[in-house]
């Protein structure tokens, strides 16, 4: 069949559109789809080491959420990452918003301490980790030596070997690494928000708390929905500071295990019995994304609700 | 200002104070804070230079700058010249992947009218939102089908399909905004469409690149994670997995230690302080509209 030059033209063109979106979607479809949609297929059946077995329907939720070896540990460790989204919640947000307010005036030194508070954000967290690890050292470590430099013998302590600390010194160590990041985007909330409104406040007098609480923080609620939502994510994916700083089995006696820590042990085994049970490793990681994607999105849309337009 | 609306002079200058002691006391909590901050920090580099029983007896001395043993030792008896390379490499092709698939797609999204640009944005957006992190064990099966476990390559195709999403947005998001005449006028010349998009188009969307490349390198320079599920060999390790074995092998040595972190943490260091703004642009880049 003679082709026309005008098909011909759009056969060219078509087929240089092509060119351009096939191979990127390819690639997506490759490594993003198939294996997220696998990993759902995955859970439901028997794994034998790296080979997959018998249909098994929803045993290995079952055993992941109730079981009696599963069950209490998924939960203690469920448990850990409510604790650090609350804490960090009120200390990494709530922090980064304080101090937001305070370089929105833009007082002396302004620019110097923009930068000073997001040099732990590059960082990666395995430098942080291994840091504060040896910040934290019973013997040698920097805060109980600074403690004996000031008298405070009394205060110093084996912070990550003690079951009362060790999972508040992971919050507090990840609290230094992220708390530049919910600082400078409030700071650029709040820099959005029209001057006339703060100036007019300030003409009536408000207080500085009444202001920072009856119009700066309703004025930034955009930045909110979204730094809560991105905490929300990444105190359920919560890995690194844990593994790096307290080991694989969320020492001393599973006070510090996280779900990150459960699913790595589950699906690519403890250092010391080599174990993979992909099944179960993939019946949690279904259970923790449907919990994160139905959690979050309600989440967002009810702080979305209070957000205001202007 | 505050004294022309102030009803007395009196409430005017107590006032006043009172606004000086507030700018007083936020000076000191931003000095206090930006000393947590970088204390650590320095207290790192300072130890490297110091042997582990000066470390432990003077923890927080300023030391002899000359002496640079411990890093003379890192660099030459250990592998993490080795696994600083790996970093780059793997950083370095992954950006350049995302930067190319992203744009091609970009491209066509935001410069052809398609019936199917809706369902490639759609497409694309369920990438941005879906943690892949979370289905690591099909893609660590897949990888080894493929017979790229172990191996660089893993991270890289990993890296590149996490990137890809955003970049497809920012891409599509600039090369939208530019006006039709550009193209328009090229064509009228005669110029061929993939003419038009490299010689016309592209050098006009240098700054979303940037902002692209930098919001995905500090991630993947700094990504833990995969390396740790797929790669054993240690010749294939970058940085941050490295990291896990140097300091289990010198766990007693504190300098070797410090020298280690230090430089690991050096070059992304420097290069933010060099160039802060567009870090913290690129970084905050989706979560700030």
């Amino acid at each position: 069949m003679p082709v026309s030059p005008k098909q011909a033209r759009t056969l060219k063109h078509r087929s240089w559109v092509a060119f351009l979106v096939v191979p990127p979607i390819v690639f997506m479809s490759l490594f993003v789809v198939y294996p997220i949609l696998s990993a759902f297929a995955y859970a439901f059946y028997e794994w034998r080491g790296l080979a997959r077995g018998e249909f098994v329907g929803l045993a290995n939720f079952k055993e992941v959420l109730f079981g009696a070896t599963m069950g209490p540990v998924v939960w203690n460790a469920f448990l850990h990452n409510v604790y650090a989204l609350i804490a960090l919640m009120i200390i990494q947000n709530g922090g980064g918003f304080l101090l937001a307010w305070l370089l929105y005036k833009e007082p002396f030194g302004f620019r110097f301490h923009r930068v000073a508070v997001f040099v732990p954000v590059v960082l990666s967290t395995i430098i942080v980790g291994f840091l504060w690890k040896l910040f934290l050292n019973p013997n040698f470590g920097l805060v109980n030596q600074a403690l004996y430099s000031v008298g405070l013998d009394a205060l110093a302590k084996p912070w990550l070997g003690d079951a009362s600390t060790a999972l508040g010194a992971l919050i507090l160590a990840n609290a230094w690494h992220f708390v530049g990041f919910p600082t400078l985007v409030y700071l650029a909330g709040m820099q959005r928000i029209p001057s006339e409104i703060i100036e007019a406040a300030r003409l009536d007098g408000t207080s500085e708390w009444q202001l920072l609480k009856n119009v700066v923080w309703p004025l930034v609620a955009p930045s909110t929905t979204i730094l809560f939502t991105l905490l929300f994510i990444g105190a359920f994916n919560w890995f690194e500071i844990p593994y790096v700083m307290v080991g694989l089995d969320g020492s001393p006696y599973g006070t510090t295990d996280v779900l990150g820590l459960v699913f790595y042990r589950t699906a690519f085994g403890n250092q010391s019995a080599s174990i993979q049970n992909f099944g179960q490793g993939s019946a949690l990681a279904t259970v923790l994304f449907l919990f994160i994607v139905v959690f979050a999105s309600m989440l967002t849309l009810w702080l979305r609700r209070r957000e205001i337009q202007f | 200002m505050t004294i022309a609306f102030a009803p007395s002079a009196v409430s005017a200058q107590s006032d006043t104070s009172r606004s000086i002691s507030f700018a007083f006391l936020a000076q000191i909590i931003l000095i206090l804070n930006s000393f947590i901050m970088l204390y650590p920090v320095v207290v790192m580099v300072f130890s490297a230079f110091k042997s582990t029983g000066e470390i432990f007896e003077h923890p927080f001395a300023i030391p002899d700058f000359t002496q640079v043993q411990n890093f003379a030792r890192v660099l030459g008896e250990t592998s993490m010249p080795t696994y600083f390379l790996n970093s780059i490499v793997v950083t370095g092709a992954s950006i350049l992947l995302i930067l190319v698939l992203g744009t091609m797609a970009g491209y066509a999204v935001a410069r052809y009218e398609s019936r199917t640009n809706t369902f490639i944005l759609l497409f694309f957006l369920a990438g941005l939102m879906l943690p892949l992190k979370l289905a690591v064990i099909p893609l660590f099966i897949l990888l080894r089908d493929l017979g790229l476990l172990d191996s660089r390559w893993s991270l890289i195709v990993t890296y590149t399909a996490i990137g890809l999403p955003s970049a497809v947005f920012i891409m599509a998001g600039f090369l939208r905004s530019l006006p039709s005449e550009l193209e328009d006028a090229a064509r009228i010349d005669g110029a061929s469409e993939p003419r038009i998009m490299w010689s016309v188009m592209l050098p006009l969307a240098r700054p979303p690149m940037a902002i692209a490349a930098i919001q995905n390198a500090v991630p993947i320079w700094n990504d833990f994670f995969f390396p740790l599920v797929f790669i054993q060999t240690d010749s294939a390790k970058t940085l941050p997995q490295g990291l896990t074995s140097f300091m289990g092998e010198y766990t007693t040595d504190w300098g070797m230690l410090f020298a280690g972190l230090t430089i690991a943490a050096a070059p992304i260091t420097l290069l933010y302080i060099a160039l802060s703004r567009q870090f913290i642009q690129g970084m905050t880049a989706g979560a700030v509209k």
